[in-house]
């Protein structure tokens, strides 16, 4: 189809974003930024304590404050939510238990904000402390009380199993057996802008919110739920985001409050999060603990491997069944593994709810992964990147746990950023203090699955034309900075001959542009763009058959291009755009046409085995030049070479600027960020708060950090993609923290196998290696967990078909069952 | 509900992007929540309201200060110039035509902060070195971009001021 050498105009050219102007005059309209006559504001009263019962609420005293106009509790909004229909765990204000310092118990809707902070502190709440789980190993040991009262069994919220072929048997014929430990700290989006919702009661009686999501069709569907409207008589407007990184991609509470209290008071009434408050949102990077063992041959294959990850959730569900899996479900992309073997179990703790940050669950385990190829390098002696290009996964082959890849360009990556580096005049050859790291990744372009079950479209595209020539898209996808109206317009623009200029975009508004899942695992640009090529290519045909018959040509010689619909054989004979759209309006009536897309049908048939599959995997490898000062630990980032595998840049000028803020974000999880907590002492309430619940602590890279980046584009198109385009937004972020963690081994000769890599951290595997030690830091402890029994689904290569060929007895029930 | 009684709202003039104007706004306020709230000026953000992030940065009498951290009553009589300011007979500053051609603003929500501060750096310093240009932004955090396209559009738009090139072709707009 697209993923062809046709010259295009719009497609590949480096251009400036349609929405550029608006964004540079500030012109922008994010959700903070909605001002409604007769305005209130909202502000919500959050626990102080990370886990207690809520024994009585009295909120006499702040409804009787000046200025305020409604107090709200979780008796006025009892119905229970969760983004997936398996966690409908969070009430928009708790009513019984709090389970984080900073869970909301109460709102106060006023005059303005400082009157409804006033009043916060008028609310009289009584909690009963519980106990507080701050680390995975205090929920495993302890079941009770529970911190979620679903889940598995104690505060095990999800524990997952599966053998793909044999793992053991591999390691009986491999020659070298690896086995390491690794552990990523949590880590948060810090979006600049905070997240903000207005709604609003529309003068027909309806409700309308205003908001800063990723996903306005799951608060719409939200919405319905808890407030027990038709979802028909809501509309969402996912205002652009000042910045989501997957953190504005879960369902708030305070979306559901300020919707409530819209409804009871019928005025507009606004909520925009502190920094404080966004900090305690988070649904940021999991924390995980990983363990992998991994067998190879003496030339590097790859016989087996086994990973165990241990998923620390914070207080809630969120995307938490998802982003165990997820831990476990991309390490067969990049390199063949015949034999693999994962568990996987999430835990609650009473910490802000973890989610999906840019990534979603597989920067960690890759952290480990590649780390650990750093290792069977050095023991194999051979180089890296050699080991890596012998051992990359065949285009156009599906793995042993059934992920189906098209084109794959990782080896393309890594030869370019060999040369581009310099690497093979610089590995293991730099002085003492330099070095140089290479890592590689592979992310979705789009999730297979829609996070509840259905059979309808992914992505939806409208396209209206008429006599002005112009043409008005519509789609629900929402711009958070990535550039999704800007490859909405690119697309449409492209396939019609037309001016990106030409074309309008609706996005992001249930009331007007029809669904599209969301701004998430790097789906729109594949999924919306394919739908916008549908309704594009639908309307060409439309305007084609009008102008065929008007100039009496044959509409396959018609060409569409330059603001013109002519004649292949015979340029002269044509006419511009907005004729030949008259023309199609007096043939055929009033014109409009619509696309969809669906992804195809993933050939996992294993229960979890609906995450991982996608119509198409980009690939990245990085090299990171790293300068190590040995007595102060401190690690300085000059350079950093990156080659992105991304089918066919749309638009360059994005593409890049993707690349480039993805090792932006990955130097910070490596180096410095840190979504860290304390527990403070019994004087001050004993209470489980964030070490750096602000900017100023939260450490991140500024101007002065960010070192210079030399990006390399791969285009390969990829037949799934529209013109080829796969995705750009998450892949490139993977490699850095472990191509980091390689170069700091190669400057200095000490192993951080958990990531921030702190200055800390280096001095004391320093210190452990002047003692004669491994000269390593990171964890030597995996908890024992009671794992299900493993899912056994063969490899294609064993006879399977991606069925699992067991049914494991599920713990829960065999527990119940056995104490019936 | 009780009435408010007698004045409770401070007053100022201030020089607004070039034009006189009058304000009357809660004494407590800061610039940042006059500049939005009682001025209806949107393009100036906040992501804290601490001075942690510099979103907020406008000029103030020429020099980039954090409006979070200024109080309305502090400006009286003073000279504001916000992202609103930038344009000049209805055509965008070239800093603004090289942001957006050049992918200096993803998201958009840093950027208002990000070009009134480098506006300050090239009509205080001509030629800045990359240095200079990383040392002027570095009070504005930006989660996007890498700061790699803000950089080189700082770079093209002193470029194109030099040239005289600011007027966009008609490709862009």
């Amino acid at each position: 189809m697209s993923a062809d050498s046709r010259k295009f105009s719009v497609i590949g050219v480096p251009r400036r974003r349609v929405d550029g102007r608006a964004k540079v005059t500030g012109q922008t309209r994010f959700a903070d930024d909605v001002v409604l006559p007769r305005m209130l504001y909202c502000k919500l009263l959050r626990s102080p304590h990370p886990h207690a019962r809520i024994k009585n609420i009295d909120t006499s005293r702040a409804r009787a404050h000046e200025g305020v106009h409604l107090v709200l509790t979780g008796a006025d909004l009892p119905i229970e939510f969760g983004i997936l229909p398996v966690s409908q765990d969070e009430q928009p204000l708790c009513s019984d238990v709090v389970r984080y310092v900073g869970d909301p118990v109460a709102a106060v809707i006023a005059k303005d904000e400082l009157t409804a902070f006033d009043a916060l502190h008028l609310i009289d709440v009584q909690y009963e402390v519980l106990r507080t789980y701050s680390e995975p190993q205090e929920s495993l040991d302890h079941p009770e009380p529970r911190i979620q009262d679903y889940g598995e069994e104690g505060n095990i919220h999800k524990r997952v199993s599966f053998s793909f072929g044999d793992a053991e048997a591999g390691f009986d014929e491999a020659d070298e057996i690896f086995e390491d430990m690794f552990f990523y700290e949590g880590n948060t989006h810090l979006a600049i802008e905070q997240h903000a919702s207005v709604a609003a009661v529309d003068p027909d009686g309806k409700l309308t919110l205003w908001s800063s999501t990723q996903t306005p069709h799951y608060v719409h569907r939200a919405l319905a739920q808890v407030l027990e409207i038709p979802a028909a008589h809501i509309r969402v407007i996912a205002c652009p985001n000042g910045g989501g990184f997957g953190g504005k991609s879960d369902i708030f509470n305070h979306e559901m409050v300020v919707a409530r209290a819209a409804l009871v008071l019928d005025r507009p009434v606004k909520i925009c999060l502190t920094r404080e408050e966004v900090f305690y949102a988070h649904r940021g990077r999991h924390p995980v603990l990983m363990r992998f063992k991994t067998g190879t041959k003496k030339d590097g294959t790859i016989t087996g491997m086994k990973l165990d990850t241990l998923v620390d959730g914070g207080a809630y569900g969120s995307y938490g069944v998802a982003s165990v899996l997820y831990t476990g479900a991309l390490q067969t992309v990049t390199y063949h593994i015949p034999r693999y073997q994962f568990q996987g179990c999430r835990v609650f703790t009473n910490k802000p709810p973890c989610g999906p940050k840019r990534g979603h669950g597989t920067p960690q385990p890759r952290f480990g992964q590649e780390i650990q190829l750093d290792r069977i390098a050095e023991r194999l002696a051979i180089d890296p990147a050699e080991l890596r290009l012998k051992i990359v996964e065949k285009p156009n082959s599906l793995t042993a746990n059934y992920l189906r890849i098209g084109t794959i360009g990782l080896g393309k990556c890594i030869q370019s950023v060999v040369k581009h580096s310099g690497w093979k005049d610089k590995y293991r050859k730099l002085p003492q203090g330099k070095g140089v790291g290479l890592a590689c990744g592979s992310y979705l372009t789009g999730a297979g699955l829609a996070i509840y079950w259905n059979k309808m479209p992914h992505s939806g595209v409208q396209l209206r034309l008429d006599r002005s020539g112009e043409v008005t898209v519509f789609c629900g996808a929402i711009e958070i900075g990535q550039g999704s109206d800007d490859v909405l317009v690119g697309v449409v623009a492209e396939v019609l001959g037309i001016d990106p200029h030409d074309v309008r975009c609706v996005t992001g508004d249930t009331a007007l542009t029809p669904v599209d899942l969301g701004s998430y695992s790097s789906r729109v640009t594949l999924m919306m763009g394919n739908a916008a090529i549908q309704a594009a290519e639908r309307a060409k045909d439309l305007v084609g058959s009008a102008v065929a018959a008007e100039l009496d040509v044959s509409q396959s010689n018609l060409v569409f291009a330059g603001r013109r619909v002519f004649d292949g054989r015979d340029p002269k004979k044509g006419m511009d755009w907005r004729n030949a759209v008259c023309l199609a309006e007096a043939r055929h009536g009033t014109l409009g046409t619509v696309g969809s897309y669906t992804p195809p049908k993933s050939a996992a048939r294993f229960g979890g085995g609906g995450v991982g599959p996608s119509p198409a995997y980009s690939y990245t490898a990085a090299v990171v030049e790293v300068e190590v000062d040995s007595v102060t630990g401190w690690i300085g980032v000059p350079r950093v070479w990156i080659a992105h595998d991304i089918g066919r840049a749309l638009n360059p000028v994005l593409v890049r600027g993707q690349v480039e803020g993805s090792v932006y974000m990955g130097l910070g999880e490596a180096l410095m960020e840190e979504q860290a907590y304390r527990r403070l002492p019994a004087k001050h309430s004993n209470a489980l708060v964030h070490k750096f619940p602000s900017i100023l602590e939260y450490k991140s890279p500024t101007s002065h950090d960010m070192p210079e980046v030399i990006t390399e584009l791969i285009e390969d198109p990829d037949p799934a993609g529209p013109f080829g385009a796969k995705e750009v937004g998450q892949g490139p972020l993977l490699p850095i923290m472990p191509a980091v963690a390689n170069a700091v081994y190669d400057a200095i000769g000490v192993r951080i196998d958990e990531v921030p890599i702190t200055p800390d951290k280096i001095v004391k595997a320093l210190d452990d290696k002047a003692r004669g030690g491994p000269g390593r830091y990171g964890p030597n402890v995996f908890p024992d967990i009671d794992w299900p029994e493993p899912l056994q689904v063969p490899p294609p290569w064993e006879g399977g078909d991606g069925k699992a060929i067991n049914k494991p007895e599920r713990k829960r029930a065999a527990k119940l069952a056995r104490g019936s | 509900m009780k009435k408010i009684e007698g004045k409770t709202k401070a007053h100022m003039t201030v020089t607004i992007n070039d034009e006189a104007a009058e304000v009357s706004f809660a004494p407590y306020k800061t610039l940042l929540e006059v500049l939005r709230e009682d001025m209806g000026l949107m393009g100036t953000k906040h992501g804290c309201e601490l001075g942690e992030c510099g979103a907020c940065a406008v000029l103030l009498d020429g020099e980039p200060v954090l409006s979070c951290l200024i109080l309305g009553v502090e400006c009286d009589g003073r000279d504001i110039t916000t992202v609103e300011g930038l344009q000049r007979d209805g055509r965008l500053h070239p800093l603004q035509e090289a942001f957006a051609d050049l992918g200096g603003a993803q998201c958009g929500y840093c950027t208002p902060a990000i070009l009134v501060t480098a506006k300050a750096l090239l009509e205080k310093v001509a030629n800045p070195s990359r240095e200079q240009i990383r040392e002027a932004l570095s009070g504005v955090l930006c989660r996007c971009t890498g700061y790699q396209q803000i950089f080189e559009s700082v770079e093209e738009a002193m470029v194109r001021m030099k040239s005289g090139s600011a007027q966009p072709e008609e490709a862009k707009r």
